[in-house]
């Protein structure tokens, strides 16, 4: 069975000629991720994609109607980069767009993902969350204030869709693995062969040379083995690649952990077949007892407000703590009686300083916008004239790379839930939609 | 003594999700990686990032002459007093090490 990832993220782009080859011969399957946690916590929370609208349609209108033609379902994990509701609209929204302008009809299979307060708090009490990290225990008060939360499904929600025979499936926060996984399991094919290949996949073509999250990759699933080989011509798969490519963003190089298990890689062999492709053996899958889902959910902090500047004198760049030190006072100060206790957090971001410049970020995260706009404001003026002792620079402190000098950043959200819920069913967090277009 | 990057063909850092930082060395050949899984202290790494050594995972992975490094992120991706969003350019304290 072939299955065809379109790149590495869904508005990353491809080569069209790529793509075109890997269609050339039969394709069961075309995948595509569409986001990842990496950006931080902001998109989930504002509802908005990381990813460019007309770069997002520009993937989908080349990739849609060849996947149609070929009668390969075409499936799309973690829509709109964060896959809660709003981001899983969007993307409908842009396949709808495509679909009337090219005239294109299909059954679409759409999951959800989210999950409520009042599910993660009976998942609290009835002690089914497990902690990632201890310096990251889940409390009532965080998942009170989470403004969004969402489960990050596995295959299963997909099975259920590809078995319904829909064409294109379109889904809130899942797992990367799931995409590629979920045929491969649902025909039958071993489940570590499965996860290792998926896991490989999901980057897109990340796992050849030249390198390019930004390209197609395919792979073949055998009963015993996985094959993968770029699409373009001009990349190749090399053992050093694939094998390099199980250490990424994962703790463990291992093992890879799934909602309904996990692969162990430990006795994984790699082959180099020709010389553009890779074979695998000996991925094994254990299945978990209990099953589980993660859960990702935000908060809102406040509104942020920026100053960026940079300061080129050695002796004000040596006095700098000092400097900070003054203006923090002064601050505090001038807003004690004006605004309310704790309704502002300030950081000075900065980098270099030691032999050279030191640039500085004034960082300044209020409760409301205008609390930031004053604190900030505060901040850059007091900061530029803050005097020091030996200062011979009496004219200013900063220089401003920007009029106006503050920016406005907007709502600031931070990580509130990142925690492993124990399920009784992976189906339980999905909701489905299925229709024809 | 030589620093830790003089030795490896790739060092790199980035998040493993959110709450966790992940350094992948690769080495041009498993003498190389021998080498520096023998000597590279657990202990000086809790120092170059100030962490507890309990928390750090080294482990070796051989197919690809690497050692993986991970541990919890002091201050997790996007809280307020992060400055590195994807974790990508946490590696230079590690890559100082000397050997």
């Amino acid at each position: 069975m072939k299955i065809v990832a379109l790149c590495g993220l869904l508005g990353y782009g491809y080569s069209e000629e790529a793509l075109r080859i890997a269609f050339s011969e039969k394709v069961d399957y075309l995948g595509v991720d569409a986001g990842s946690t990496d950006p931080g916590p902001y998109y989930l929370g504002s509802g908005k994609s990381f990813t460019d609208r007309a770069a997002v349609k520009r993937d989908i209108s080349l990739a849609l109607p060849l996947a149609l033609e070929h009668k390969a379902p075409f499936i799309i994990g973690t829509a709109g980069g964060a896959g809660s509701c709003s981001h899983v609209e969007w993307l409908r929204e842009i396949i709808f767009e495509v679909a009337r302008e090219q005239g294109l009809h299909f059954k679409l299979g759409t999951i959800y993902s989210d999950v409520t307060k009042e599910y993660v708090m009976e998942k609290l009490n009835s002690g089914k969350i497990r902690n990632l990290s201890e310096h990251f225990p889940l409390t009532h008060e965080a998942v009170e204030e989470s403004e969004r939360i969402v489960s990050q499904v596995g295959v299963a929600p997909f099975i259920k869709l590809l078995s319904e025979g829909v064409d294109v499936i379109v889904s809130g926060r899942a797992c990367d693995t799931a995409i590629y996984a979920a045929p491969c399991i649902m025909k039958g094919y071993d489940a570590g062969l499965a996860f290792h290949m998926a896991k490989i996949m999901e980057c897109g073509a990340m796992c050849s040379e030249p390198v390019a999250a930004a390209d197609v990759m395919q792979a073949y699933i055998y009963d015993d083995h996985f094959e993968l080989r770029p699409a373009n011509p001009a990349r190749r798969c090399t053992i050093g690649r694939v094998a390099a490519h199980t250490l990424y963003e994962q703790s463990n190089p291992y093992l890879i952990f799934e909602p309904d298990g996990v692969c162990d890689l430990t006795h994984s062999e790699f082959v180099q077949k020709d010389e553009r492709t890779v074979s695998v053996t000996g991925s094994l899958f254990k299945e978990a007892e209990t099953k589980t889902l993660k859960l990702e959910g935000v908060k809102r902090s406040g509104y942020r407000t920026i100053c960026p500047a940079t300061v080129y004198d050695p002796l004000t760049v040596e006095k700098f703590p000092e400097i900070v030190k003054t203006v923090n006072a002064f601050v505090k100060e001038n807003t004690q009686k004006t605004l309310p206790e704790n309704s502002y957090t300030v950081n000075y971001k900065t980098s270099g300083g030691a032999e050279s410049s030191l640039g500085v970020v004034i960082d300044v995260v209020g409760k409301t916008q205008e609390i930031a706009d004053t604190v900030c404001a505060l901040i850059r003026s007091r900061m530029l004239h803050c005097d020091y002792e030996g200062r011979k620079s009496t004219a200013g402190n900063l220089a401003f790379p920007f009029s106006p000098s503050d920016i406005h950043v907007g709502e600031v959200y931070e990580f509130s839930v990142f925690h492993i819920a124990e399920v009784d069913s992976l189906l339980e967090t999905s909701e489905f939609t299925v229709e024809e277009v | 003594m030589k620093k830790l990057v003089n030795y490896t063909q790739i060092l790199r850092s980035k998040n493993a999700g959110p709450l966790f930082i992940t350094f992948d060395l690769i080495f041009s050949g498993s003498d190389e990686m021998e080498y520096v899984l023998k000597r590279l202290k657990r202990s000086d790494v809790a120092l170059a990032y100030g962490i507890d050594e309990k928390e750090i995972d080294i482990i070796a992975y051989k197919v690809v002459n690497s050692i993986k490094i991970t541990f919890p992120r002091l201050n997790i991706s996007g809280s307020l007093c992060d400055t590195d969003i994807y974790g990508c350019q946490m590696h230079m304290p590690l890559a100082n090490i000397e050997i």
